[in-house]
């Protein structure tokens, strides 16, 4: 049992939220999107919210939603002490995080807008990307 | 980072709260009406326009047409709605004298007006423009302030009796939006510079007008040979 493992549950259960939201708009169960002084709606009806045909809030509902599984697993006792679950996390998370910083590329250099919900899935990713580095390093030495 | 099997009951907790709360938020925001927002400044096809040049009111055969450019949201077009127009429609539409046609003329400063106007635009799919167009004159500082009207629209749609399922439809798919912006460039053309705005005769009235300035005005436009409208 880990407090790492804890927070990415956690973190992983926002993004997972964050994820669906969009989504749902998307797919045109949910009007407008909460925005502010944001421009989502510009940037979940541009182009560039598919990648390989299938919609981006659609991938990160899935990734999320697998990193919050795993993270519970890593969870219980018998995997307390493995460093399988850490390294595989810390993969997830790392894909999510260059997955993250070519999105927000193209929001800023192609989209021109910026999507607040975006952002704080940006955060969410790079802090998850934080806590699993940090549990696969306390895990290291154990397995060396 | 050993933790007690307390720690995990408090984690599991925690993690169950947040999901509830994460589900409930998506339930509201799936449930709670869906903001129509109608585009501005779109490109009029022809095919927004075609065969349309406003809503009528009054006898085909009436001698004289009377056009007023209108927003929903303008607190002085609701004043000639409630005040002045009961008037002009028993004294000249119902006598067969004047043939009324009411335009859209949504200004920029009404955020609501253009979902108003589209309202009444999905009301007339259905054949009731005008009780419609009642509606939203009669509750317009209810609606007004509101921030999302869509679903105060659609209560009124309700009362006068609408295919709510086809109201909604019609009001998702923004499909009279062209026509709106064709109907206020159309007023720009001509002169018209607020709201209400009327054209009477061939000439622009750019203000309100209280009922006997009007009849007065379509009496004076009237051939010789018709008979006065009955007086108030």
């Amino acid at each position: 049992m880990s407090r790492a493992r804890m927070a990415i549950a956690l973190l992983c259960m926002a993004g997972l939220f964050v994820a669906i939201y969009l989504y749902l708009f998307k797919i045109g169960k949910i009007g407008t999107l909460a925005c502010g002084t944001g421009a989502c709606e510009t940037v979940q009806l541009s182009p560039q919210s598919r990648f390989l045909g299938v919609e981006v809030s659609l991938i990160g509902v899935m990734g999320y939603g697998v990193m919050l599984a795993l993270a519970l697993l890593a969870l219980q006792p018998r995997y307390a002490g493995r460093s399988g679950p850490a390294n595989l996390l810390f993969l997830l998370s790392s894909g999510a995080l260059l997955f993250t910083g070519y999105l927000t590329t193209l929001e800023l250099f192609v989209i021109h807008a910026i999507c607040r919900w975006c952002v704080s899935s940006a955060v969410i990713v790079a802090s998850v990307f934080g806590f699993a580095l940090y549990d696969r390093r306390k895990r290291a030495p154990a397995q060396a | 980072m050993a933790q007690a099997p307390a720690g995990m009951n408090r984690f599991y907790f925690v993690l169950g709260v947040a999901a509830l709360a994460g589900i409930a938020a998506l339930v509201y925001q799936v449930q709670k009406p869906k903001a129509v927002s109608i585009p501005v400044n779109v490109t009029v096809l022809a095919a927004d326009t075609a065969g349309f040049r406003g809503y009528l009111l009054g006898s085909d055969s009436a001698k004289l047409e009377v056009t007023e450019y209108a927003d929903y949201q303008c607190p002085v077009c609701q004043d000639f709605e409630s005040v002045q127009f009961p008037a002009v429609r028993q004294q000249l539409i119902e006598t067969g004298l004047v043939r009324w046609r009411y335009r859209d003329f949504p200004l920029e400063m009404h955020p609501n007006s253009r979902v108003a106007a589209h309202a009444a635009a999905c009301a007339n799919d259905q054949g009731k423009f005008w009780p419609m167009h009642e509606a939203l004159y009669l509750h317009q500082p209810e609606w007004a302030p509101k921030k999302n009207a869509s679903a105060a629209f659609t209560d009124y749609a309700k009362t006068v009796g609408l295919d709510v399922n086809q109201f909604t439809d019609c009001m998702t798919s923004t499909k009279y939006a062209g026509r709106i912006q064709a109907s206020f460039d159309e007023g720009l053309k001509l002169g018209v510079s607020g709201t209400p705005n009327f054209i009477i005769a061939g000439r622009l009235y750019p203000n309100t007008l209280p009922s006997d300035s009007i009849r007065a005005i379509v009496m004076r436009a009237l051939p010789p040979s018709t008979p006065p409208s009955p007086t108030p």
